[in-house]
């Protein structure tokens, strides 16, 4: 059994050469997934970078519509900002809904993302608002940065600096939560945009979080809930487990994609 | 403000635990304190081929690891089962060994090899990760049905189609010839669900051995410390009764998981002997997942008849009760004498017949759990009476109506004799409390909203107390199940009341207190209760079965009678009057009609002092009884459940929750309530939430709450409790039980609710939204085939 090496990156670029020169090291951003899975002893990294306190990577901008979030901000930060709520509400309401105060105090957006776990609420935002995530070395488009359950474009020893994104016309997160966990078993998020509508979906997919081009399809024909009732979800490539069968999450994707274009 | 029978008095033990004050097992702290951990078996069934503790013996902290063999070696015996069922071919049970270290075979995921000690609960964990067992794997079993088929995995080899036992209740002839005659015979198949207990402290052992005295102590999780160290001493041999002492301190929650004498308790206190170190062992969330005793889990066919009018013919009951992989204490009469004898409700049946089988499976060990048979009864028999209510066409409270039992003393078929009980009352004030008058127009209104609205029933009695010692006995139970108490009053006139009931959250201290304010009128802050130390209680049964209140309390009366007698001698004497003529009121021992009196601290001066007393009257103020009552006592209630489903995600809200409940008299009405909230939140938990489920390979998919769904606030309405209580007249108090109830009658109140609402009758428990968004589904699909 070897010791576990703990570091306290103060910037990104001081965690990026912390990482560097460890045989298996992890960032630790809010520890909300990493630590009970090392708890479980499911990781064992070598060494621990803690960047939750990197100073570049803390805080929300925005500037006319485009909205900016450091990576290390936490949930409850997110959600309780004034200025953001002003210009995008639906991303304030879809972290204030987060696991559970303390997870909300200690997790953060750059985290949720980087793990991408397929229940996570995050990446349906993104995935939806078009989102460019920065790390420390280039963007990264939403679309190309979700690439399957828990696997991200990042490489290793890639750090993710800050998100941004354009705040929509109109967008609301809709998610059903499981009963147990209370992670989404299916999130919807909703969005339009100059560029036409969005619509992605977090735990449903068995291949994560996903957009639904059919409903995109039907809501840039008419923007209402009836549109994507409209829509025939398949079943196929959904979740199945104890708490629902794929046929009953293709559902769900249909209600609650309804339920996010009337909360819009 | 009064302190007695009857009062709301706030908990005295409160202000510990809301202080964050209070001392469980996990607090305690010895000076040569080592660690526990255990080896478990990943696997379902396997063959132990060997175990090599070598990396974890040469760790740096490790003192000892212990397997199996040297556990028998030092004649530690197997677990025992406490009460012998005979089959209905007049065999004795095929019991299977259950050692506290397995030697040859693992039988479910969890079950225990090898106890590592070591200096720190890191170290010992990480051993306990180092400790190489070979294992030839075995086809595993979890499901009950498919166990007892020929070319099942035999999983002990004494128990041919791993069946415990095959056993009977009532006459099924007569059952048989009832259901011939009848107009009507509602048939279905239930399924009791499988439940985690889930107490919020977890299971916790320190075991202290005193090289010197060769005396053992162990701080131990107990809802009954005497009853463990009788299974510690007497039966698993590990130390001689009167070497032991068991302390149950402060104990989060049991509801049931609590009363048994674990593998890991017993392997704790031999070890403290083997390395001479105190060791303790606090159970993680996910081993109480795995290995704290299961609860429910019956495979139930049934058959009930009616006849033209409606009323009951032959009731016949065939249940498989999933065991799980070993027979634990309680796990032979759960399923029998706690279920079978409730099944006729609270009707009229002029003919049942139950019959279970006990099954062995790869699964962990499943025993009471609050309600303890009675649950698997009530919602057997609740939702045979909503669903032939529906097929006959007929309201289903009507339908209860007309079988309620109506006159008592009532002789049911299946043993039990009902002493009270007023069951239409408690129909009509919960239909009352629940405005079933308005609810034809609450559902038009919520079909308004496009939501389905549903009305559900449960009529349920249980059997609180569990007793007379005698009765259990000729029924096959291992010990006698009455109460003691002592009552000490001290030269100053304080109390002390020593109970053999243990309280772990059900207000004990409060409670019990208030009976001695009730008979002395003393302040109740000025009266001590001591439980769950066999040094300072000299025997007790503890605490199960809602029996704290109907056998405990009147242990204390009992006592209580003694010191009343007794002090009123001592003041007949010194007041010099005759003892017919003394009353004690409001802390003052007084002749009637005079202003002549004596404080109660002066009777317990006069008691010690010895100074003048009566002629041959020893001093001292201090009495013990022990009750043994003359019948169980016999709760009943009835629950309406109101929900309202959403038909596009089959999520269900539960907007009303009434309860009628007759529970004799009443202690503490507060403390009462508590019990029943508790209650019913738990049978919500059962109805719509909490499943154990395996895979078919016997690991467990529930093993944490990210999968095990448990109630929560917001899962919860407000309860309205209506009250509609009849006195027992089987102990002096009256007192009928509370602990249990709700647990017991909620859930076939919420499902009955459901498929009212839904429109389709087959659905079982949990009722998820997946479940129900999934019947609503096959109801669409059968309207647009017609």
């Amino acid at each position: 059994m070897s010791e576990l090496k703990y570091h306290k990156a103060s910037n990104a670029s001081e965690a990026a050469s912390m990482i560097s020169g460890t045989e298996d090291g992890k960032f630790l951003a809010g520890g909300q997934t990493l630590l009970p899975t090392m708890k479980a002893k499911l990781a064992a990294p070598s060494d621990l970078v803690d960047i939750s306190g990197a100073s570049d990577m803390i805080g929300i901008s925005i500037s006319g519509n485009t909205v900016s979030i450091g990576a290390m901000t936490t949930h409850a930060d997110v959600a309780g900002n004034p200025e953001l709520n002003a210009v995008c509400p639906s991303i304030c309401a879809l972290a204030g809904n987060i696991g559970d105060p303390a997870v909300r105090h200690r997790g953060t957006i750059g985290g949720s993302v980087a793990n991408n776990d397929p229940a996570a609420d995050y990446p349906a935002a993104l995935l939806a608002l078009g989102a460019t995530i920065t790390t420390n070395n280039r963007d990264i488009s939403a679309d190309d940065f979700f690439v399957g359950m828990f696997e991200t474009a990042l490489d290793d020893g890639e750090i993710i600096t800050k998100v941004s994104f354009d705040a929509p016309e109109k967008g609301a997160y809709a998610k059903f939560p499981n009963p147990a966990s209370r992670y989404a078993m299916v999130g919807v998020f909703a969005a339009k945009s100059s560029g036409g509508a969005r619509v992605a979906v977090t735990g449903a997919g068995s291949d994560g979080v996903f957009r639904q081009s059919e409903m995109e399809a039907a809501l840039d024909g008419a923007w209402s809930p009836d549109s994507v009732s409209d829509v025939d979800v398949s079943a196929d490539n959904l979740l199945s487990d104890i708490h629902g069968d794929a046929a009953y999450r293709a559902n769900l994707v249909k209600v609650m994609a309804a339920r996010a274009v009337a909360n819009a | 403000m009064s302190e007695g029978i009857g009062a709301s008095v706030r908990r005295k033990e409160d202000k510990r635990f809301i202080t964050g004050k209070g001392k469980y097992t996990d607090d305690i702290r010895q000076e040569n304190q080592a660690y526990a951990a255990f080896v478990r078996s990943p696997h379902a069934h396997a063959v132990v081929k060997s175990i090599d503790a070598s990396e974890a013996e040469a760790m740096d902290g490790v003192v000892a690891v212990l397997n199996g063999h040297q556990l028998t070696e030092d004649g530690i015996g197997n677990i025992i089962a406490g009460w012998a069922i005979t089959s209905k071919d007049g065999s004795g049970m095929n019991m299977g060994a259950w050692s506290a270290l397995c030697t040859e075979k693992v039988r479910y995921v969890g079950d225990t090899i090898a106890i590592v000690i070591a200096d720190t609960q890191e170290i010992a964990r990480n051993a306990a990760d180092a400790v190489m067992v070979d294992f030839d794997i075995l086809p595993a079993e979890v499901n009950p049905e498919a166990t007892l088929a020929d070319g099942a995995p035999q999983i002990h080899d004494n128990a041919p189609n791993n069946q415990i036992y095959d056993w009977e209740l009532g006459d099924e002839a007569a059952t048989d010839s009832g259901l011939a005659s009848a107009a009507h015979v509602t048939e279905m198949e239930i399924i009791n669900n499988r439940l985690s207990p889930n107490p919020m402290e977890p299971r916790a052992a320190i075991a202290i051995f005193d090289e010197a005295e060769d005396h053992y102590t162990l701080y131990t999780t107990s809802q009954n410390p005497h009853v463990a160290r009788l299974l510690l001493s007497a039966f698993y041999q590990v130390a001689p009764e009167h070497k032991l002492r068991v302390v149950a301190p402060d104990v989060g929650g049991g509801f049931g998981s609590k009363i048994y004498v674990y593998p890991e308790e017993i392997a704790c206190l031999w070890a403290s002997m083997k390395t001479n170190r105190s060791v303790k062992w606090t159970s993680t969330r996910s081993e109480a997942f795995l290995t704290d005793a299961h609860g429910r889990d019956h495979v139930t066919r049934a058959k009930m008849g009616f006849d033209a009018n409606g009323k009951i013919v032959g009731f016949k009951v065939d249940t498989i009760a999933n065991i799980g992989a070993y027979m634990s204490l309680f796990s032979s009469v759960t399923p029998t004498y706690l279920y079978a004898t409730l099944l006729s409700g609270q009707y009229d049946m002029p003919a049942i017949h139950g019959n279970v089988r006990a099954v062995y499976t790869n699964t962990a060990p499943v025993d009471a759990y609050r309600g303890a048979g009675r649950p698997e009864a009530t919602y057997l028999v609740e939702r045979m009476m909503d669903t032939a209510a529906l097929e006959m066409g007929v309201d289903p409270a009507e339908l209860r109506r007309k079988n309620f039992i109506q006159s008592f003393p009532y002789q049911t078929q299946v043993i039990m004799n009902y002493d009270s009980g007023d069951f239409p009352g408690c129909m009509d004030k919960a239909q009352a409390a629940a405005d079933v008058a308005g609810f034809a127009a609450r559902k038009a209104e919520s079909a308004s909203r496009g939501k389905l609205r549903g009305i559900g029933y449960s009529s349920f009695i249980e059997a609180c107390g569990i007793a007379p010692s005698a009765a259990v006995g000729s029924l096959g139970c291992g010990v006698g199940l009455w109460e003691s108490a002592e009552v000490r009053v001290n030269p100053v006139g304080t109390i002390e009341v020593l109970t053999g009931s243990h309280s772990h959250g059900q207000s004990h201290e409060t409670t019990f207190a208030q009976l001695v304010n009730d008979r002395f009128g003393i302040p109740i802050d000025n009266v001590q209760i001591v439980h769950g130390d066999t040094d300072k209680v000299q025997f007790g049964m503890g605490t199960y079965g809602s029996r704290s209140g109907p056998v405990g309390m009147n242990a204390i009366v009992k006592a209580l009678d003694k010191v009343e007698a007794k002090v009123k001698k001592i003041a007949a004497h010194v007041l010099e009057a005759s003892e017919d003529d003394i009353v004690i009121e409001a802390g003052e021992v007084k002749i009637a009609g005079t202003d002549k009196k004596m404080a109660w601290h002066e009777v317990g001066l006069a008691a010690y002092t010895a100074h003048n007393l009566p002629e041959g009257m020893e001093p001292g103020l201090k009495e013990s009884a022990f009750f043994d009552p003359i019948n169980f006592s016999f709760p009943s209630a009835t629950l309406i459940c109101e929900v309202e489903v959403d038909p596009e995600t089959g999520v269900t809200d539960i907007l009303q929750f009434t309860t009628a409940d007759d529970f004799g008299v009443i202690i503490n009405p507060m403390v009462v309530e508590g019990q029943v909230h508790g209650g019913i939140a738990q049978g919500i938990g059962q109805a719509m939430l909490e499943n154990v489920v395996y895979d078919d390979s016997g690991q467990l998919l529930t093993g944490s709450y990210m999968d095990y769904a448990m109630p929560r606030a917001d899962d919860l309405p407000s309860f309205t409790i209506e009250h509609n209580n009849v006195p027992s007249p089987s102990n002096p108090l009256g007192l009928k039980g509370c602990g249990e109830a709700g647990a017991i009658g909620a859930p076939p109140a919420v499902i009955n609710a459901i498929c009212n609402a839904i429109g389709n009758n087959n659905l079982s428990m949990p009722a998820t939204p997946s479940k129900v968004w999934a019947a609503l589904q096959e109801v669409s699909t059968q309207q647009a085939a017609e």
